[in-house]
C-alpha cells in the first residue's frame, strides 16, 4: 500500500516498522520472515489465532529479544542495541496483561520509580515526587489517586497508569497486549474513549486482541498473523469481517480423517446437568446437559468464561448460584473430592500447574486421584499402583521405559497423557476436559482425542472447553460462551467461519 | 457478569478515567496510612498502663532505661533483619553473627592466660575487627544469595550454625572475659544520663526511618522485594542493593553483638543463641511481610519495644522465670493473630 493512501495519518516514516522478521526457538519457528509497519498516529490492530507469532514480534517489537534474521526500524532509524534500555524506553512500551508494577508501592511511586527528586539535603522529597506524578496524570488526564497504593487500582486504572509511565519515557509508540481481557464493558469503553484521547494527541497504538468486534470499533489498519507469518495488512475499514476471519483461519487445518461419530442413543437420562450456574463477573446463568456418550464442546476465546465454567462444575470453584447434577446426585460445591467421587474425571487447563507433580513418577501421578485403590487404611502398595500404572501405559501408549520415570522426562504429549490416565482411572461418568491438547504434538493430539471419542463410546458424558478447532471438531454440539454466556449452540458440522466468529462475539451473513 | 453489552452499544462516557476504586482523598489516606504504622501503639500505651497497675515500678526512669538498655541490643538485629525482609529475602545468620564479631575481637585482644584470648592485637583493634568480622560475613551471605542465586533461608542457616561453630571453636565453648576497655565502652558509658546504648538504638533506628523512607536506596529495597522484574526495568541494580543490604544487616548485627559484649563485660559462647525468633517475631508483629516489599522500620521498633516491655512486666509481676519462655511463646503467637485481625491481610 503506498503512502499517499493514508491519508487520515500523519505523514512521516513509519514510527515503527519491522522487516523481513524470523526467529525460531529450537525446531519451532515462531516468526518466519514477517513484517509490520505502523504509521504514526494510527491504531493498528495485530491480529491471529494462539501461536501465530504476535507475542514474539512483541518481544521483539519492545527489545526483549534480538530477531535471528530481519531488522526493527523506528522513525526510520535503525533500533538501539538489547542492553540499551533507557534507548528502548523511549521509542516504545507494551502494557502487558501481566502487570508491571510494584503492589505496595503508591501511584506515584510505580510511576517514578528511580527517578526520585531529591531535596537539598539529598532525601527523597516526596511532596515534588506526588506533585509530577500528579502532573503527569492529569497531561494524560488520567483520573488516579497518586498515593493510591497500586494494589487498590483496578485493571482498567493500572492500565492508564502504565500508559502514563510510559509516555513519561517520552515513548509515542505503545503496544497494547489484550488490554480488554480482564475489563468489563465499562471500562472497554472507557479504554477506547481514552485511547482515541491520546491519539489526537499524537500517540501511536498497536493493539492486539482476540476480539475482533474491539479492531472494528477502534483500529485503522489491521495485521494478520497466522502460523508465524504475515498474510494481510489493510485499512480496516476495507477489510469485512468474513475476510478478517478466513485470514486468521486459513485453510482449514483438519486432522487427517473424519471421524465417524456414531449419535449417542437418544435417551432421556442424563450424566450432567449444570441449570442456572452463575459467578457475578464470570459467567451468568449458564445451563447445559451431558447425555452419556456424548461429547459436548465448550468453545470461547480468553476470558469468555468456558474454563471458570468447567472449572466450577469439578468444584475447583464455586458458583455463585445455580446447581451441578452428576448421574442423578448433587456433589458438594466447590468440592473437588466429592466431584470425583461423584464420577467426574478432570483433567485441568493447564498441566504444569494443575495437572502433574513433576518430580514424582508416572505412577504416582497416574494414581494420584484413586489412593483407597491401592491398598488398605491408607497404604499404598507399589506393586499394586505399578501394576495399574503399567495398565494405563499400555492404554494410552505413554512412551516410558517404565511407570517410576518421573514425569518431567516426558515430552508434552505423553505427560498429557499421563493426565488423562488420571482423569480415566476412577472410570467417570463424567470426564471433563479443559484445552485437553494444549502443547501436544500433532501425532498425541490425533491420539488423545480417538481416546476421547473411544470413551464416549462406552457411555461416559464428556465435555470439552476449548478454543481449539480441532478439539471442537470430535464433538456433537458445541456451545459457545462470549463474555460468560452461552450464545450459540451448534451441532457437529458446523464450518470454521462461523465458530470462530460466535467466540469472538460476531455474528456474519451464512 | 450482572449486565453485558458489547462495546459498540456501550458509549465511551468522557475521557478521562473516573477513578472508581479509589475515591478517598489524598489526605485522609495519608492519615490512614500513618494510622497503620501506629497499628501498635495503642497496644504499647495498654501494656504501660498494665504494668503500671501491676507494679508502680514499672514507669520510673529506672525501669525504663532496664526494658531500654536490654532491648537495644536485640533492636539492632531487627533493624537488620528489617532492611533483609523488605528486600525480599531472610537472614537468620544475624544471631550468630551477633556472637561470632565480638567473639573474634575478643579472641584477638584478650591477653594469653584467661581463657581462650592470643592477645595477638592491641585493645584498640577490637571495635574494627568486629565490625571487619560482621562485613565478612554479610559478604559471604551475599556471595551465595545473590551472586550463586541460592536461597537465603537455606544459605543464612546453614551461616548460622557455622559461624555459631566457629565461635564455640575459638572459645573452645568458653567465655571471653577481661575485654580491652575500647569494647566495654559502648555498652557501659552514660551518656546525658541515659545508657550509650540507648541513644545508639534510638540514632540508628531514625536513621533507618529515613533510609527506607527517603532514599533511593531504601525505596529500591520495597521495589525489589515488591517486584524484582519491575525494579529491574526501571534501572534499579538490584544485585548491588542486596548486596548492600546484606552486608549492612551483618555489620549492624555485629554492633549489636559489640554492645551487649560490653554491657556484660563478656563474650560467652552462646551470645545471641536463639535471638533470631525474637527477631523474626517482633519484625513480623511490627508489620513487615516476610515475602519482601512492606513494612516500615518504625513499625519494626514499635515491634521489639511491645516484646520487651511485655517480658518486662512479666517479670514485674513476678512470674517464675521457668513460664517466661512458654509465655514469651504465646505473647508472640497471640501478638500475630493480633497483627492479623487489626492488618486485615493474611502474612506469610
Amino acid at each position: 500500500m503506498s503512502g499517499d493512501e493514508n491519508g487520515w495519518a500523519q505523514a512521516g516514516p513509519p514510527v515503527a516498522e519491522a522487516t523481513n522478521i524470523s526467529k525460531r526457538y529450537g525446531s519451532t519457528v515462531a516468526l518466519d520472515r514477517a513484517h509490520i509497519q505502523v504509521r504514526p498516529g494510527e491504531t493498528h490492530a495485530l491480529v491471529g489465532r494462539n501461536g501465530a507469532g504476535k507475542s514474539t514480534l512483541v518481544s521483539i517489537l519492545t527489545g526483549l529479544q534480538a530477531p535471528d534474521t530481519g531488522q526493527v526500524l523506528f522513525n526510520g532509524q535503525a533500533a538501539p542495541r538489547l542492553s540499551e534500555r533507557d534507548a528502548w524506553r523511549r521509542h516504545v512500551a507494551c502494557v502487558y496483561q501481566k502487570s508491571t508494577i510494584i503492589p505496595e508501592l503508591t501511584v506515584a511511586e510505580n510511576l517514578l520509580l528511580n527517578r526520585y527528586h531529591r531535596n537539598r539535603g539529598g532525601l527523597i522529597s516526596w511532596r515534588s515526587l506526588r506533585r509530577e506524578a500528579r502532573s503527569l496524570l492529569a497531561d494524560w488526564s488520567v483520573d488516579v489517586d497518586v498515593d493510591a497504593k497500586a494494589h487498590e487500582l483496578s485493571v482498567e486504572q493500572r492500565q492508564f497508569v502504565e500508559i502514563a509511565r510510559a509516555l513519561s519515557f517520552g515513548a509515542r509508540f505503545i503496544i497494547l497486549d489484550e488490554p480488554t481481557a480482564q475489563l468489563d464493558a465499562g471500562a472497554i469503553a472507557r479504554l477506547f474513549g481514552h485511547i482515541r484521547d491520546l491519539q489526537g494527541q499524537g500517540v501511536t497504538f498497536l493493539f492486539i486482541s482476540h476480539h475482533l468486534q474491539e479492531i472494528y470499533e477502534i483500529c485503522d489498519m489491521v495485521t494478520v498473523f497466522r502460523d508465524a507469518r504475515h498474510i494481510v495488512t489493510a485499512r480496516v475499514a476495507d477489510l469485512p469481517r468474513g475476510e478478517l476471519i478466513a485470514a486468521m483461519t486459513g485453510e482449514a487445518t483438519a486432522l487427517a480423517a473424519a471421524r465417524s461419530r456414531t449419535a449417542p442413543a437418544a435417551t432421556t437420562d442424563l450424566v450432567l446437568d449444570v441449570s442456572g450456574l452463575s459467578t457475578s463477573g464470570v459467567f451468568d446463568d449458564v445451563s447445559l446437559r451431558v447425555r452419556p456418550g456424548e461429547i459436548v464442546g465448550l468453545a470461547g476465546s480468553g476470558g469468555s468464561g468456558k474454563t471458570e465454567v468447567a472449572e466450577t462444575i469439578v468444584g475447583l470453584r464455586t458458583a455463585g448460584a445455580g446447581t451441578i447434577t452428576v448421574a442423578g446426585a448433587r456433589p458438594r460445591a466447590g468440592d473437588v473430592n466429592a466431584a470425583l467421587a461423584s464420577g467426574i474425571g478432570f483433567v485441568p487447563q493447564d498441566r504444569h500447574q494443575q495437572g502433574l507433580v513433576a518430580n514424582m513418577s508416572i505412577a504416582d501421578n497416574a494414581t494420584l486421584t484413586i489412593p483407597e485403590r491401592l491398598g488398605p487404611a491408607g497404604f499404598l502398595s507399589g506393586r499394586r499402583r505399578d501394576a495399574v500404572a503399567r495398565s494405563m501405559i499400555d492404554e494410552l501408549a505413554i512412551k516410558t521405559p517404565g511407570p517410576d520415570l518421573p514425569v518431567s522426562g516426558l515430552s508434552g504429549g505423553n505427560q498429557q497423557k499421563v493426565v488423562m490416565a488420571r482423569a480415566l482411572a476412577n472410570d467417570p461418568k463424567v470426564l471433563v476436559l479443559i484445552t485437553p491438547t494444549a502443547g501436544v504434538d500433532v501425532r498425541s493430539k490425533e491420539f488423545l482425542l480417538d481416546k476421547v471419542d473411544q470413551v464416549a463410546a462406552r457411555g461416559t458424558g464428556v465435555i470439552v472447553a476449548s478454543d481449539e478447532l480441532d478439539d471442537l471438531r470430535i464433538c456433537d454440539r458445541v456451545l459457545v460462551m462470549f463474555q460468560g454466556r452461552i450464545v450459540a449452540d451448534l451441532p457437529s458440522g458446523w464450518r470454521d467461519h462461523d465458530l470462530v466468529a460466535a467466540m469472538e462475539g460476531l455474528s456474519i451473513d451464512a | 457478569m450482572p449486565e453485558i453489552m458489547t462495546p459498540a452499544h456501550a458509549a465511551p462516557d468522557g475521557s478521562s478515567v473516573t477513578s472508581t476504586a479509589a475515591p478517598r482523598r489524598p489526605a485522609a489516606r495519608l492519615a490512614l496510612a500513618r494510622l497503620r504504622d501506629l497499628a501498635l501503639v495503642p497496644a504499647i500505651v495498654l501494656i504501660a498502663i498494665v504494668g503500671q497497675i501491676i507494679s508502680p515500678v514499672f514507669l520510673q526512669a529506672d525501669n525504663l532505661i532496664n526494658i531500654g538498655q536490654t532491648m537495644a541490643e536485640v533492636a539492632l538485629l531487627v533493624l537488620a533483619q528489617t532492611i533483609v525482609l523488605v528486600a525480599g529475602k531472610m537472614d537468620l545468620s544475624l544471631e550468630s553473627t551477633f556472637g561470632l564479631a565480638p567473639g573474634v575481637a575478643a579472641w584477638m585482644t584478650v591477653a594469653v592466660g584467661a581463657g581462650h584470648g592470643t592477645g595477638l592485637l592491641p585493645g584498640g583493634w577490637a571495635i574494627p575487627i568486629t565490625l571487619a568480622v560482621g562485613a565478612l560475613i554479610g559478604v559471604a551471605n551475599a556471595a551465595l544469595i545473590v551472586r550463586f542465586g541460592l536461597h537465603g533461608f537455606i544459605v543464612t542457616l546453614g551461616m548460622l550454625i557455622v559461624l555459631r561453630g566457629l565461635l564455640t571453636g575459638i572459645s573452645g565453648g568458653q567465655t571471653f572475659f577481661n575485654l580491652p576497655e575500647s569494647m566495654m565502652y559502648l555498652g557501659t558509658a552514660v551518656w546525658l544520663g541515659v545508657p550509650a546504648s540507648i541513644w545508639i538504638c534510638v540514632a540508628l533506628f531514625a536513621a533507618g526511618i529515613v533510609l527506607l523512607g527517603y532514599t533511593a536506596f531504601g525505596r529500591s529495597l520495597y521495589a525489589i522485594g515488591g517486584n524484582i522484574d519491575a525494579a529491574k526495568a526501571a534501572g534499579i541494580r538490584t544485585d548491588r542493593v542486596l548486596w548492600t543490604a546484606l552486608i549492612g544487616a551483618s555489620v549492624l548485627a555485629a554492633l549489636g553483638g559489640l554492645l551487649l559484649s560490653g554491657r556484660l563485660a563478656s563474650v560467652a559462647a552462646s551470645q545471641g543463641n536463639g535471638a533470631i525468633f525474637t527477631v523474626f517475631a517482633a519484625a513480623v508483629i511490627g508489620g513487615v511481610s516476610l515475602n519482601g516489599g512492606k513494612g516500615t522500620m518504625f513499625g519494626a521498633f514499635t515491634g521489639i519495644l511491645l516484646l520487651f516491655m511485655i517480658q518486662n512486666v512479666l517479670t514485674l509481676a513476678g512470674v517464675p522465670a521457668q513460664w517466661i519462655g512458654a509465655l514469651n511463646g504465646a505473647i508472640i503467637l497471640i501478638a500475630l493473630v493480633v497483627s492479623r485481625i487489626t492488618g486485615g491481610k493474611a502474612q506469610e
